[in-house]
């Protein structure tokens, strides 16, 4: 399992982001990433994950992540910041099922097939 | 900078109006099997007299998105005329065995899924051509889960309209209220798009919300 800080993601453009979490995941790793994405790069992602979907060996992602966050600090409205991500969990389907969420407790499971 | 741009938005504002060629382009959006199809069918029944697609209890029905355009809607005393699109399920995970499991043969299965990661790709595109969604969850279920999560933050980063529908109340596990504490910045409506029940709240709502 790899931790992304949210340092790692930060340097990569959008694209190069994407590519990266589908390669990794494909290759069967579960990514936990810092920062989780912004709604943009979850479409992306969910759009790039159906294309590489192949009936032989990718039925495509499991991906957990929480409601995003308004900022109601003055400092978050000023700068229009309202959206934040939270901590996501990324992996192949058929590896990562998600057992219980609720709005602060992701628990994953992980089977070795 | 600032002038310039609401002058902008005033004018295409007052064309639309003139014109009245462009509606409100309202989305409905949701996992498979929630139930868009049947509500989709349920409104252009109601105020149109016609239907928008065919309804399956097998996931990814619906493998391409249908516009209909023009349907208005009465309610809180206002008309409304919207544009409504009935997209297909979004799903992070398409495997073909689950539709063998439902008795299709392995080539019938392949193909479903190739046209569901498809129309799954279009309703992903079609977010940015909405001026509102309607985000239908199948009570029953836990809401908990990617897809609702990158629905609503879509429309938040937009700024455009989002309506929750609770859908299946009708089924005694339901419960709306777990889809309430999930979401609670975003206005619900408890629904059976399959019996009709609260219906009414829904177009009140939709007038109110995207009117
Ligand atoms: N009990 C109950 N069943 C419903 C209700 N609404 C829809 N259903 C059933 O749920 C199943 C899926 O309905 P659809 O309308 O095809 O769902 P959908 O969201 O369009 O699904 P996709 O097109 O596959 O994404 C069908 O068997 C419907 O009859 C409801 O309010 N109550
Ligand atoms: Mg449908």
């Amino acid at each position: 399992m790899d931790l992304l800080s949210e340092d790692k993601l930060s340097m990569m453009a959008p694209v190069e982001k994407i590519r990266f979490i589908i390669d990794e995941v494909k290759r069967g790793k579960i990514l936990v990433l810092e920062k989780g994405l912004t709604p943009q790069e979850q479409a992306d992602l969910i759009e790039m994950t159906m294309t590489n979907i192949d009936p032989e060996d990718f039925s495509g992602i499991e991906m957990e992540s929480y409601p995003t966050k308004s900022d109601n600090s003055i400092l978050g409205k000023l700068f229009k910041k309202g959206i934040r991500t939270r901590l996501t969990v990324i992996g192949p389907a058929n590896k990562l099922k998600t057992l219980r969420k609720d709005r602060d407790l992701i628990t994953a499971l992980v089977s070795n097939k | 900078m600032g002038i310039m741009k609401s002058l902008r938005r005033n004018l295409s504002g007052f064309l639309k109006k003139l014109f009245n060629k462009e509606n409100a382009r309202i989305g409905i959006y949701g996992p498979p099997n929630a139930g868009k199809t049947t509500l989709a069918n349920r409104i252009l029944r109601d105020w149109t007299g016609d239907a928008m697609g065919s309804v399956s209890n097998i996931a990814h029905e619906t493998r391409r998105a249908r516009r209909r355009e023009g349907v208005n809607i009465r309610a809180n005393g206002n008309s409304l005329s919207l544009d409504i699109v009935d997209t297909p399920g979004l799903a992070t995970k398409i495997d073909f065995h689950d539709f063998m499991g439902q008795g299709m043969t392995e080539a019938e299965a392949k193909r479903r899924a190739k046209e569901a990661t498809e129309g799954v790709i279009e309703a992903v595109k079609w977010l940015d051509n909405l001026d509102g969604v309607i985000l239908v969850m199948d009570a029953t279920e836990d809401p908990y889960t990617q897809v609702n999560v990158t629905v609503i933050g879509n429309m938040e980063a937009r700024d455009l309209p989002l309506l929750i529908v609770a859908n299946k109340i009708d089924l005694p596990e339901s419960s709306p209220s777990t889809i309430r504490e999930a979401f609670p910045q975003h206005p619900m409506v408890s629904i059976s798009a399959l019996e009709g029940k609260n219906i009414d709240t829904l177009y009140e709502q939709i007038s109110k919300r995207f009117g």
